[in-house]
């Protein structure tokens, strides 16, 4: 390959598409064995020679996820709702956690990074610091003195817990920072000599501009809080605050080798949340790579 | 000249009020939910602190404890050798996944990064039950593969064996970190100002020397911000120790995050458990500061 080498260079290529298509494969295999793994029958799941293609598609895993346990459908204060098996209510907790956290992520952060891009406020460079410090700390070392914290404010053991230190987390106002900065600064001297208040100029300036940021941190807000693990682990405990994630890994920890219905956990958990990715990918790329922009 | 100033200051003042008044809902939230647990987190490692009594002060005690504490130590290199495996191995495979796949025509090249990101999408808890059945002594298909290519003879029991359970968890690791970098590579690559790519080619320059000389040194901001991200994550390692190992067999897969999780949640020791995550949030920041001075010099 000493000089510019066309054959070569065409071979190389074909090559690698044909291995990373290979490689691909092997990444989708899991989810393609959690799916087909869940409508197997015992008998396919424990087989010596793993059935690739399912022979006979039964749902029996699911039937045996859905008659565990029970739980109401949902409890504001004393009003509860039907009871349903515990999962429904899990996938319940889990959409309100993710989207109660992506709205105040975005409300917060919205205005947040807008005043940090535009506004020329006294302590800015410091917070703005601050900001960049606690982004490269990790943010499990915080874990036991929030959980100290929620039990103070009584809020242990509720969905809250889980969403108020995501709303915390400040790389929502470093990516909207990113994309405040674009805003023409003529555009906003013009609003203020037309006499329109800081509001004014937050919401009919800005906010238009910044709607492709947002989008960005509202989809990558809610599948990150969806994927938490680690923070629900330690913040909820009853059986009906549970959210899916946590529900299925307490699941394996009780049936070790039921596959199939662990599968069948795995399946509810993952399906929705990767619809949701499929459905709005754009936005979400764009979010990671504002975000690493002079990260 | 002092009239101007004192509008200045006048408008520095409104800039201010209008700045914190935008800043005020996010900063209860920063301040309240990650600063001050931050603080707590220093503060309290300084304490024997558990459940339902009085933290009783104990200077550097838990220090001193967990630097003579042999899983503690065993924990670190557990740590560490995920990280020197894991971070390279994301980063290089990622680079040349998106070396590959950055120019492809028509939508080939969003369909193999959303497949590449499909683990990390997937959530923890379902990726890592998966590979647990796959990994299984009985039931598992490596077992089945391995047996029928000929690789081993026996079944083995690879979470079980201290031998593999490790090499396991660094395996999966990868699976579900790489799909983020490449994600970035793939757009950092296509921002790669073509006009200098189309001048080298012309002065005859090949594709590798067109990679290293023109397109490395402009998607060097992009590596360096995948080195930091990578590292951070793999020094996170959690779910997946907790749910396939439990940090066995024999300690041998034990991460300081999992050894936190242990002495903070399982024997309710916040104190020591603070200390580690001290110690543990110190090297990375150190490790950080060291990427971003090399890539400076380079």
């Amino acid at each position: 390959m000493k000089k510019s080498n066309p054959v070569g260079a065409k071979c190389y290529k074909v090559f690698s598409l044909i291995v990373i298509t290979l490689l691909a494969i092997a990444f989708a295999f899991p989810l393609y064995w959690i799916i087909t793994g869940s409508f197997k029958t015992q008998q396919a799941i424990n087989a010596t020679v793993p059935q690739w293609i399912p022979q006979e598609l039964v749902s029996m895993n699911y039937e045996k996820l859905f008659s565990r346990q029970t739980a109401p459908l949902w409890e504001i204060g004393i009003f509860k709702g039907p009871v349903v098996p515990a999962a429904l209510r899990w996938l319940v907790n889990t959409v309100f956690m993710a989207v109660a956290a992506m709205a105040l992520t975005c409300f917060t952060a919205a205005m947040a990074g807008y005043a940090l891009a535009k506004k020329r406020f006294i302590g800015r460079s410091v917070v703005f610091t601050l900001i960049v410090c606690a982004m490269a700390l990790p943010k499990q070392v915080i874990l036991i003195p929030l959980l100290r914290e929620m039990s103070d404010l009584n809020l242990y053991n509720t969905i809250w817990a889980v969403i108020l230190p995501i709303v915390g987390w400040p790389f929502g106002v470093f990516l909207i920072k990113q994309f405040a900065e674009g805003i023409p600064g003529e555009m906003m001297e013009a609003a203020k000599i037309d006499g329109a208040s800081e509001w004014k100029t937050f919401s009919t300036i800005a906010l238009p501009m910044i709607k492709p940021g947002i989008g960005a941190l509202a989809i990558f807000t809610f599948i990150n809080s969806w994927n938490d693990y680690f923070m629900q682990l330690i913040m909820l405990t009853s059986t009906s605050n549970l959210t899916i994630s946590l529900g299925i890994a307490k699941l394996q920890a009780e049936n070790a080798t039921d596959f199939g219905l662990i599968m069948a956990g795995a399946s509810l958990a993952a399906i929705p949340i990767i619809v949701v990715f499929l459905m709005f990918q754009k936005y979400f790329t764009k979010g990671i790579t504002m975000g690493a922009v002079k990260g | 000249m002092s009239s101007n100033n004192r509008m200045s200051k006048a408008l520095v003042r409104r800039e201010t009020i209008a700045g914190y008044a935008f800043m005020i809902p996010s900063l209860i939230f920063f301040i309240g939910f990650v600063i001050y647990p931050m603080v707590q987190c220093v503060l309290t490692s300084f304490f024997d602190s558990t459940m339902n009594r009085d933290d009783i002060f104990v200077g550097l005690g838990n220090y001193t404890e967990l630097f003579g504490d042999s899983v503690f130590m065993g924990a670190l290199w557990n740590t560490v050798i995920i990280v020197i495996v894991s971070v390279p191995v994301t980063c290089i495979f990622s680079l040349w996944v998106s070396s590959v796949i950055y120019d492809l025509k028509g939508p080939l090249c969003s369909i193999f990064r959303c497949i590449f990101y499909l683990p990390v999408v997937t959530g923890s808890v379902a990726v890592t039950v998966v590979w647990k059945w796959m990994f299984n002594n009985y039931y598992g298909i490596f077992n089945y593969i391995g047996k029928t290519t000929g690789l081993i003879d026996q079944n083995i029991n690879w979470l079980g064996d201290e031998r593999f359970a490790l090499g396991c968890i660094i395996l999966i690791l990868i699976t579900t970190s790489v799909g983020q970098p490449i994600v970035l590579y793939v757009s950092a690559l296509n921002n790669v100002d073509q006009s200098l790519v189309e001048a080298a080619e012309v002065d005859g320059a090949t594709k590798i020397q067109c990679f290293w000389k023109i397109k490395w040194p402009q998607i060097m901001p992009t590596t360096l911000y995948i080195l930091v991200i990578t590292t951070i994550n793999s020094f996170q390692c959690f779910a997946l120790i907790q749910l396939l190992t439990s940090g066995g067999p024999n300690h041998s897969t034990d991460t300081i995050m999992y050894y936190i999780y242990y002495n903070a949640f399982k024997l309710y020791r916040y104190g020591y458990g603070n200390a580690m995550g001290v110690v543990l949030a110190v090297i990375i920041a150190v490790l950080s500061g060291i990427q971003f001075k090399l890539a400076k010099t380079d």
